[in-house]
């Protein structure tokens, strides 16, 4: 306000226009900010704010009432504060056999899954930027295709292959190769496979962005100077497709580690994953310091693999 | 190796000279497009030979088949004496230099060059060994450790250079070596190329588009149009006998006029055309009277402001059209009685005293050539 | 020889897509089965459809679902694309370096995690506020838009630094005000972007389970809560045969976007040759 009105006396120029002008300046930096403002407080209320609140509770202790655990601050009758922190509920996690042990089997899990998919997705991604104009495109549609159906009813796909009863066993039996069915439902096999089932576009995509951008004069370049195809790929086209290995990995390696749907639906009981712990502990225990110490430790397990791909992404979006 | 021997500076005129690469009947079909069409050559040890053309004329096409990337639909490609037909790329003796030189992205300057040598098992002192002397050889000693990122467009070049050139190849192939340089550059690394072709004695070939470069650099040159060779000759050769009107037109600029055989003497032609008489100096049989094209070059053309003393052949005039100033040079287009331009230079020996030229717009002047500088074009 | 797949390659990826493919081909094949226990073959039936189409519960579901979905991919698309558009065009700003990851986190935090943090959240905002009052439609919503608009948020981003400012530059020179830059020249070109933007928001949404049945309340069944409630006790056929019809509304809505994506192309294709001829 003060400027504007310095302004207007240094400034001899007719005033209407000048103010017309300077609410016009000042509209058009507001602007500006509304567009920031609006996602960012958005984003801060309800993504950022949740985790402070999850990292409150998990210092709590449980209490029988609504919402099930104690105020770490406490007003008594004279003004005086006290707080009451403990991490007992992390101690608990860190003692308690079944928690370590899930953690680790959820990092085994994501780990080989995560191979897995690489495994399966690099030549599938390879085999499609090889392909022509035309079966490249269909190829990269087909591949992205189920990701427009339900993640939700792929998994339900394979609880009617993999059962006692089921698709595999049926042929199987009929092919006369055993004959009791194989248990492979309600297993860590069917977990694997129904992870890289739904996972294997992740893998693809990112790779295929790629090496979508590899020049292939330097595959000639390799075999000019002597190279044979197998040389040329571990020396060349790996280490410059590394980039798109770490992106996929990551983008199957971190949701994989916290997955809830397909331990329970394909592991049944039988598999311990973190995620479905959490979501237990959560809704069935109702132990909600218990569960948000769970979710910390597991947040804390990611933050790496997070801020790695964070790095990878944002450097993409320079590299445009 | 076929250890010290006397070259020639001029191997394909020798009787009985041994070519090192001997390319017969080669053809090769992409679908139903004809890339390359039945062509035959021979490249003689030491040359630096020339593929001229503009694009999808089939340069880079029959440079790829000799590198081994293309692999001919019939003919045969032999070098040193060895059939090439079933080689990969990775066992010839040949190396290539690549058109905007495809460093690998990340590998430093120094494993780029010893990248070849790696292939081939040579012990690790051996390989550091000649990757310093090559880098030293195109002064990039003291880049080793850079990444292709970090080095300008004439770095990136020598790298690429040294690359194909540390591996001793018999054969050198460089497709578009300069055409990724600005000109300034591009005419300085002609020069430095010589000297190094010079120095290692390998045989080049090189592909390019660029009329200027060819002329410069080659032993030899072979220029090519739709998959054939026009015309295969020395710079010289090609640019003052083009063989024809394609030729002459494509390599530097050449006025074309139109006409019939008058006479055919044994030492010399008559040409009747739109200017009069074209008095030409040296024989060609062609039958009289049959249709002909003759070509002068705007250099070879002479313009004066005063008439001939006394009218004959090879003599012209017409109005100033238009004039350019190059700074060396300027290029006058003189408009002829028939309103066909004709292109004539001349070199600004004295800096005018303003900028105005001694022959000006719209001045009546006159032409002349000497009679050994037309050429009698047939096709 | 280079730029051809070899035989491993192309093995790999026959291999891949009937990896992909066969078992929702199967998924679809025993929908039409008579038998109520899923792998065993009783005769082709519609009874399953019949069953689905009967059942209010599923009604209700997918429409609770659809209008999650429509509003939360609209809402999403309008605060992603500002996310986008402070990201790409504004420079530096105070905060930025949070901004950013705050965009990214979502897209990688796993979904218990999420899922739990927005309860707490809305349990929390519920003892200082008295708002939400109760858990359902509006909670999921705001939990769908919140990791939705982090997806949007990288289409724009990408499609803004692929389009570079050069026209914004020349409309800026033309003298054009920065807001109407943004409204005449950048969202116009947006557009695209926005919608393909649009149909993931509304596809992510629709397809949530993990944070939906967290920030859900009683009697607030979104279609995958209640599918998953059916399958946990194993095969369903009436899922088989919801998972038909999802498919089949998929492909179909795919099928038209292709088709238009490629009439575009075509016209495009077509301009072009008449500009060529034309224009030497």
């Amino acid at each position: 306000m003060t400027e504007t009105s310095a302004l207007a006396v240094v400034d001899p120029a007719p005033p209407r226009l000048g103010a017309v002008s300077q609410l016009a300046r000042r509209m058009q930096a507001g602007w500006r900010s509304i567009v920031i403002f609006i996602p960012y407080v958005w984003l801060f209320v309800f993504f950022l704010l949740p985790f402070f609140i999850v990292a409150k509770i998990s210092v709590a202790e449980l209490k029988m009432a609504s919402p099930p655990y104690t105020d770490l601050i406490k007003w008594a009758e004279d003004g005086i504060m006290t707080i009451r922190i403990t991490f007992e509920n992390f101690t608990y996690i860190f003692e308690d056999d079944l928690y370590s042990k899930t953690y680790i089997n959820s990092l085994k899990i994501s780990s080989i899954s995560t191979i897995l998919c690489l495994l399966i997705g690099y030549p599938i991604a390879y085999g499609i930027i090889r392909s022509g104009p035309v079966a490249r495109r269909l190829l990269l549609f087909a591949i992205i295709l189920p990701f427009w159906t339900s993640f939700l009813l792929r998994v339900y796909a394979w609880m009617g292959l993999l059962a006692d009863r089921g698709t595999i066993n049926n042929v199987l039996i009929w092919l006369g190769l055993i004959d009791e069915p194989i248990r492979m439902l309600y297993s860590e096999f069917a977990v694997y496979i129904g992870i890289v089932y739904t996972y294997l576009p992740f893998m693809i995509l990112p790779l295929y962005a790629n090496m979508e951008k590899l020049d292939a004069t330097l595959n000639e370049v390799a075999a000019d100077l002597g190279s044979r195809p197998m040389n040329t790929f571990f020396k060349v086209t790996l280490p410059l497709t590394m980039p798109g290995i770490i992106a996929g990995s990551l983008l199957v390696f971190i949701p994989a580690t916290g997955e809830y749907v397909i331990p329970d639906l394909l592991g049944g009981g039988n598999v311990l994953m973190i995620g479905r712990l959490l979501f237990n502990e959560f809704n069935q225990n109702v132990d909600w310091p218990t569960a948000s110490a769970v979710a910390i430790v597991l947040l804390f397990l990611l933050v790496l693999p997070m801020t790695i791909y964070q790095y990878y992404q944002g450097k993409a979006m320079e590299d445009q | 190796m076929t250890g010290e021997q006397t070259l020639s500076d001029t191997p394909w005129l020798e009787q009985g000279a041994e070519p090192f690469i001997k390319i017969r009947g080669v053809t090769k079909k992409f679908g139903e497009f004809t890339a390359v069409d039945n062509i035959d050559l021979d490249i003689y040890q030491g040359e630096l030979f020339c593929l001229l053309g503009g694009s999808g004329c089939g340069k880079s096409t029959l440079l790829r088949m000799l590198s081994g990337f293309e692999t001919p639909t019939s003919g045969s490609i032999t070098i040193d004496g060895m059939d090439m037909s079933n080689v990969p790329p990775y066992e010839r003796p040949t190396n290539m230099m690549f058109q905007s030189y495809a460093l690998f992205p990340h590998m430093t300057v120094e494993k780029n060059v010893a990248f070849g040598l790696k292939q081939d098992k040579i012990p690790v002192a051996e390989i550091n060994d000649r990757v310093h002397d090559i880098l030293t050889l195109v002064e990039l000693q003291d880049y080793k450790k850079r990444k292709p990122q970090q080095l300008s467009g004439g770095q990136k070049q020598r790298v690429a250079l040294a690359r194909a050139l540390v591996k001793q190849p018999k054969l050198l192939l460089l497709d578009e070596p300069l055409a990724a340089l600005d000109k300034k550059l591009r005419e300085q690394t002609q020069f430095e190329l010589m000297n190094i072709q010079e120095k290692v004695g390998i045989t080049f070939v090189v592909v390019t588009h660029d009329q200027e470069e060819a002329m410069t650099l080659s032993t030899r040159i072979a220029v090519m149009n739709d998959g054939e060779f026009m015309q295969l000759g020395t710079p010289t050769e090609i640019y003052e006998f083009p063989e024809s009107r394609f030729v002459a037109d494509f390599i530097g600029s050449a006025n074309m006029l139109e006409g019939r055989i008058v006479e055919d003497g044994p030492d010399h032609v008559r040409v009747k055309t739109d200017l009069g008489e074209v008095f030409i100096d040296h024989g060609q049989s062609v039958k009289e009277g049959s249709r002909v094209w003759i070509a002068i070059r705007p250099e070879k053309m002479h313009l004066s402001k005063e008439p001939p003393l006394k009218p004959g052949p090879n003599q012209a005039f017409g109005m100033v059209d238009d004039i350019g100033y190059l700074g060396d040079i300027s290029i006058y287009k003189i408009r002829l009685e028939n309103n066909q331009i004709i292109d004539v230079t001349a070199p600004n020996q004295i800096r005018p005293k303003s900028r105005t030229h001694t022959i000006t717009w719209e001045e009546k002047v006159y032409l002349h050539w000497q009679a050994s500088s037309a050429v009698l074009l047939t096709k | 020889m280079y730029g051809r797949r070899s035989g491993f390659l192309t093995f790999m990826l026959a291999a891949g897509m009937a990896f992909i493919y066969v078992p929702m081909i199967l998924l679809v094949i025993y929908s039409f089965n008579y038998s109520k226990i899923v792998p065993v073959w009783g005769g082709w039936s519609l009874r399953w459809y019949e069953t689905l189409f009967k059942s209010e519960a599923v009604w209700n579901a997918v429409a609770l679902s659809l209008k999650i979905a429509v509003i939360n991919a609209t809402f999403a698309t309008i605060l992603g694309t500002l996310a986008g558009l402070a990201m790409v065009r504004f420079g530096k700003f105070k905060g930025r370096t949070l901004f950013g990851g705050m965009l990214v986190a979502p897209l990688v935090m796993p979904e218990v995690i999420t899922g739990l943090s927005l309860l707490v959240l809305f349990i929390s905002l519920k003892q200082l506020f008295g708002w939400p009052q109760d858990r359902g439609f509006t909670t999921i919503t705001i939990a769908h838009i919140t990791f939705s608009l982090a997806y949007v948020a990288v289409i724009i981003q990408s499609r803004l630094s692929g389009m570079g400012e050069t026209l914004e530059e020349a409309a800026l020179d033309l003298g054009a005000k920065p807001f109407r830059v943004l409204t005449d020249i950048t969202m116009p070109r947006l557009a695209p972007g926005m919608v393909a933007g649009w149909l993931l928001a509304f596809t992510l949404s629709l397809d949530d389970l993990v944070i939906a049945s967290f920030v859900t309340g009683p009697g607030a069944n979104t279609l995958p809560i209640l599918i998953f409630s059916r399958i946990r006790l194993g095969l369903r056929p009436d899922i088989n045969a919801l998972a038909t019809i999802i498919i089949l509304v998929v492909a179909i809505g795919v099928a038209i976007a292709a088709y238009i994506m490629f009439r575009q192309e075509r016209q495009q294709q077509r301009d072009m040759q008449i500009v060529d001829r034309e224009i030497p």
